[in-house]
């Protein structure tokens, strides 16, 4: 998919580091990844392996003493590395829209919804309050709010989280975005409600060709939503490929070891004793301070050698399909298919 | 809302009727005021008739009815000094109290704000430091102390401007006012500075701590997310949240100026209420003291319920506590 269509971001080699008092931290670390219009990536990892911190980079909110310290960044082929602040704010907002985890913080409190709508279409669009408003109620509308003219005047408290957050999914779109960075948008919320404002994404995405990165630690989640996936381990996608090639036949050692902790649901008519068991991956994601060398999982891997103290080699099972690993679970279409 | 404002009013009362009883107890355990007002050489009878003329031959409870059957009719008694209402004395030095007060919070808020917000946004700049340093002197710095200094810098060494008084006033409506003049405002200067000074260090200090706080909120990484300028996430989304702590305290300090300037009015020889106030407690005046905390009752009454009012209108998640009832 990501082959046919000229890609509406290409990120290459990005890496985000911070300096600190022990140091530099490399948060992200050479990451390369592409998503074509229309596509929905889903980027997964647990909670501190640089998936935010991605977002944020794509979006250049990653605020010192972070930088961006090498790799590129392109929208539709323009370079954004090396925008100066007034370029990269025209840019956010208008073309890059994000959405965050907690619809309780992501509106200011004290602003009407319609104030924190209208703001964001007049930061780029010459338009009147009365057409900027418009569109704030078009948009509030195409996100299954009813009476969407109540809602415009209300405050955030008088909503409810999942109205909220389709709220901000509303002024993610209002400016009809080439991408959307969505961070785990719908972990705060009920399960129904996750399930509905999914749906909804995926269908507004595919409609108006927006590129879609999905940020969440919930493999679920993505198998239902996702294109592709990219897994990521201390600041570095260790695989990456279709969502079929990476749920069914995960290569990396850490990607099975994810899926063998996602609890399956488990049905009347299912025998407990064959319920599936559930093994946690050993041992805690590494600090980033403190990065074993080599493959950063390498500690906690079953499979590990010690050749795993180098820098391990990306190998490609099957087209589109790579992993960064010395021992992946399968290496070839042949054991693919087995 | 009306309703609200009705309940404020009557606990209004309650804490103005403590408060003169207090006050009227406090005042009479003192001492007696007959020993201050009557000549030491004057007869027992000359100081009988100056007790019965004043009252304070009853019992104290007898007293404190006479009181306040007046005072609900809005006489709160005669000064045992100046022999005229007490409640004029105070009343005809407000202006001037007032004047100052409003002088110097505005330039405590006006000042305070904006370098608070940037000592936030700054927190290791040059200028982010030094203004915390600042701010820090103008807390620790006691006031009378800087009010001599700033006297004997401006008026004694550099000639700059006058070291006490008032000035010329112009009447305006019936009110007495210096700040229509050139000379009045640099009459002004030196007393509103010195009040202002530690207030706008307590300013600096709220909004600043304010800032940094708000600035890690996500409501201002989506702000930015959105695109929006510097200026309308700082000077929108930031302020309009921290803007709700800082009014309290602005109100409540804004009391305390008109209240309890005491001190810089001394030191400057404003003719304002806090001298009044002084010579009236060592002269043991009591309905001048009295009537004067009644109206500093009042007053912080009056400031706290437009604060309460301003919460509502600043913060939607605010509802009025009578609102419901």
């Amino acid at each position: 998919m990501s082959a046919s269509a000229p890609p509406t971001l290409a990120v290459e080699h990005l890496t985000t580091r911070f300096a600190t008092r022990d140091g530099t931290v490399t948060a992200v670390d050479d990451v390369s990844f592409s998503v074509a219009p229309g596509e929905v990536l889903g980027l997964v990892g647990e909670s501190g392996s640089g998936k935010s911190m991605t977002g944020f980079s794509i979006l250049g909110l990653v605020d010192p003493p972070g930088e961006i310290a090498a790799g590129s960044i392109r929208l539709n082929g323009r370079e954004l590395r090396g925008l100066s602040a007034a370029e990269w704010r025209a840019l956010r907002g208008d073309r890059i829209a994000m959405i965050f985890q907690d619809p309780m913080m992501t509106l200011n409190p004290v602003l009407r919804i319609d104030t924190q709508m209208i703001e964001t279409v007049r930061a780029h669009r010459r338009l009147g309050r009365a057409a900027a408003r418009d569109l704030a109620r078009d948009a509030l509308a195409r996100v299954g709010i009813p009476s969407p003219d109540e809602r415009l005047r209300a405050y955030p408290h008088e909503l409810s989280g999942g109205m909220r957050q389709r709220v901000a999914i509303a002024i993610a779109l209002l400016n009809a975005p080439d991408l959307i960075i969505a961070d785990e948008p719908t972990t705060a919320l009920d399960v129904t409600i996750q399930a509905q404002i999914l749906f909804e994404m995926q269908t507004l995405c595919r409609q108006s060709g927006t590129a879609l990165i999905w940020i969440t630690h919930d493999l679920a989640v993505v198998a239902g939503l996702a294109d592709r996936v990219c897994v990521m381990y201390a600041g570095r996608i260790v695989e990456q490929g279709s969502t079929a090639q990476v749920l069914e036949t995960p290569a990396h050692p850490y990607t099975r070891g994810l899926l063998d902790s996602t609890p399956a649901v488990q049905t009347a008519s299912c025998n407990a004793g064959q319920a599936r068991p559930l093994h946690p991956i050993p041992g805690m994601a590494p600090s980033l301070r403190a990065l074993p060398p080599g493959c950063a999982f390498c500690p906690r891997c079953g499979r590990a050698s010690t050749a795993c103290e180098a820098t391990p080699p990306l190998v490609e099972p099957a087209p589109g399909h790579v992993v960064r690993c010395f021992h992946p679970l399968v290496t070839t279409l042949d054991e693919a298919a087995r | 809302m009306p309703l609200f404002i009705l309940r404020r009013g009557l606990q209004a009362l309650n804490v103005l009727f403590v408060m003169s009883l207090l006050v009227f107890a406090g005042v009479y355990a003192i001492g007696n005021p007959l020993d201050l007002l009557v000549d030491p050489n004057a007869t027992q009878e000359d100081m009988a008739r100056a007790a019965a003329s004043l009252g304070l031959d009853q019992p104290l409870w007898v007293q404190y009815g006479r009181f306040l059957a007046r005072a609900l009719q809005g006489d709160l008694g005669d000064s045992f000094l100046h022999g005229a209402p007490a409640l004029g004395l105070i009343v005809e030095r407000l202006p001037a109290t007032l004047e100052l007060a409003v002088v110097a919070m505005l330039v405590a808020v006006l000042l305070g704000i904006p370098l608070g917000l940037w000592a936030g946004l700054r927190p290791d700049s040059l200028p982010g430091k030094t203004i915390m340093a600042g701010s820090i002197l103008g807390f620790s710095l006691p006031t009378f102390w800087v009010g001599l200094m700033l006297i004997m810098v401006f008026a004694v060494q550099l000639g700059w401007l006058p070291a006490g008084g008032r000035g010329p006033t112009t009447d305006v409506l019936g009110v007495s006012t210096s700040l229509l003049t050139m000379e009045g405002w640099r009459h002004l200067l030196l007393p509103a500075a010195n009040l202002a000074l530690f207030k706008l260090s307590l300013i600096i200090r709220l909004t600043r701590s304010g800032t940094r706080e708000a600035l890690l909120q996500d409501y201002v990484k989506f702000a930015r997310a959105k695109g929006l300028s510097n200026v309308r996430v700082v000077g929108v989304h930031v302020l309009k949240n921290i803007l709700i702590p800082i009014v309290t305290v602005v109100g409540l300090e804004f009391g305390s100026l008109i209240a309890f300037s005491v001190v810089t009015e001394s030191i400057f020889a404003w003719p304002g209420m806090g001298k009044l106030l002084l010579d009236s407690i060592t002269q043991l005046d009591r309905p001048v003291v009295v009537a004067y905390l009644l109206l500093v009752v009042t007053l912080y009454v009056v400031i706290n319920l437009t604060v309460d009012l301003l919460y509502a209108a600043l913060d939607p998640r605010v509802r009025l506590a009578g609102a419901r009832q």
